[in-house]
């Protein structure tokens, strides 16, 4: 093994696995169970929460889906990182 | 109140044809708003409408999509060292309030003068503020790519020299991105339009981000990715108030989310590879083609209010879908120069570590 494939990070394709099935079933009961919670969402008042606390489910599991996936495709940030200053 | 509960009642049913193409519009505004800190918005409220969703569940459900795509967006940027949090929240705080007297002027605009009334002002609006901002944007990256000086650090404009010159005691604060303390109260006015401007036209940034730039003197990258906070902390109290009133169709916002969660992503990795000057490129080629867009629908509202001859269907419908079809097109060549930019940087990388492993080897 060279020293350059001793270094070469291993890719996160069981988290990947586990955040998109997670992210599947998610997305599976948010249109399997439309009308339901088209009823609780839609009703306005306290209810507010519900939309906004789904939204953030939903942005933690799929965004770490996304994630791996994009880093298991090989597209990750430059390795040097930019100065931004 | 009536009208809120008959909207919100209109939820559209949704087919795979419908998830489909929300989910690649989510996909492509995700990837600009990575990039650039925000759109996107512009182009999604009106392909929900065209759907069949109305108007105010279409803004609610946009903005319920908006702001866990920030969250993602910011946190993807910060790892990179570009967000500035602190300077996010204290713009965000103020682009808040503009959202709501933004909203309220919509409000009595629609109440005085009708739908045609409220389509007009924004139009206006788009294409004063693009026109002026855009343009000046654009101008300034075209200025830095023929200088040739595109790896220079960014300079600071005399402007944002002269803010952070200002000392008001009591006010002062320091901000990271801009590696200088300069007073809140100038963020005040710039948080408070970029607020009144999301609430007109949906996205803030082009507001945002030239003003970190260009007034406070944050670099393109860091402006671009601080906007993200700013986009998150709006958009938030934003769908906090639509979701009040029963108006979030939380199965648009989630589907748009679940393309923009990919494209965001992209977009933020897309900045690590690219000169700071293409934050400046891709926003004002966008903001300059969105403008001729909206001008375009102008003449429709002035002779729905009855101020020019009236125009026949046929060239409203001509005008309309003309316009929806340069919108897309801004936010598709947007979406290809990151992709461009990215393809290329990712190549130079490459290349860069090939020749040095051959180095090594010899």
């Amino acid at each position: 093994m060279s020293e350059h494939n001793k270094n070469v990070k291993k890719k996160p394709y069981g988290k990947m696995v586990f955040m998109g099935i997670i992210s599947i079933a998610l997305y599976a009961t948010l249109l399997s169970k439309q009308d339901v919670l088209n009823d609780y969402f839609g009703r306005g008042g306290l209810y507010a929460i519900l939309p906004i606390a789904t939204a953030f489910l939903f942005s933690f599991i799929h965004g770490l889906f996304t994630g791996h996936f994009w880093t298991v495709m090989g597209i990750e940030a430059a390795k040097k990182k930019k100065e931004v200053r | 109140m009536h009208d809120i509960a008959q909207a919100a009642s209109n939820f559209i049913n949704l087919d795979i044809m419908n998830i489909t193409y929300l989910f690649i519009v989510g996909f492509v505004g995700g990837l600009v708003s990575g990039f650039i800190g925000s759109g996107g918005a512009f182009v999604l409220t009106p392909a929900m409408m065209s759907l069949g969703v109305p108007g105010l569940v279409a803004v609610a459900s946009n903005m319920c999509h908006k702001f866990p795509k920030a969250l993602i967006g910011a946190i993807k940027r910060a790892k990179y060292g570009q967000v500035d949090v602190k300077l996010g929240i204290v713009l965000g705080i103020s682009a808040e309030a503009g959202v709501l007297y933004g909203a309220h002027i919509q409000e009595n605009i629609k109440k005085a003068f009708g739908d045609a009334g409220s389509n007009l002002y924004v139009s206006v609006a788009f294409v004063v503020i693009l026109a002026v901002v855009g343009s000046f944007v654009l101008r300034d990256a075209w200025k830095t790519y023929k200088s040739g000086n595109t790896h220079e650090e960014e300079k600071i404009t005399k402007l944002a020299r002269w803010v952070q010159s200002i000392n008001i005691p009591g006010t002062m604060v320091y901000f990271k991105s801009l590696n200088a303390r300069i007073s809140v109260l100038f963020t005040i006015p710039l948080g408070f339009a970029t607020g009144m401007l999301a609430a007109t036209i949906a996205v803030g940034g082009f507001i945002g981000v030239p003003s970190m730039i260009y007034v406070l003197g944050a670099p393109s990258l860091m402006a671009s990715a601080s906007e993200l906070v700013i986009a998150f902390v709006m958009g938030l109290g934003g769908s906090f108030k639509y979701a009040m009133h029963g108006l979030v169709d939380i199965r648009l916002a989630m589907i748009i989310l679940a393309g923009s969660l990919f494209g965001i992503q992209l977009g933020a990795i897309g900045t690590t590879y690219v000169k700071p000057f293409m934050i400046k490129v891709v926003m004002g080629v966008i903001m300059v083609i969105v403008l001729f867009s909206r001008g375009l629908m102008v003449p429709v509202y002035l002779s729905q209010l009855g101020l020019i001859q009236t125009l026949n269907e046929g060239t409203v419908k001509l005008l309309k879908n003309t316009s929806f079809a340069i919108m897309a097109l801004a936010l598709l060549l947007g979406a290809f120069i990151v992709l461009r930019a990215m393809w290329q940087g990712r190549r130079a990388e490459q290349k860069a570590a090939e020749e040095a492993l051959g180095h090594v080897k010899a």
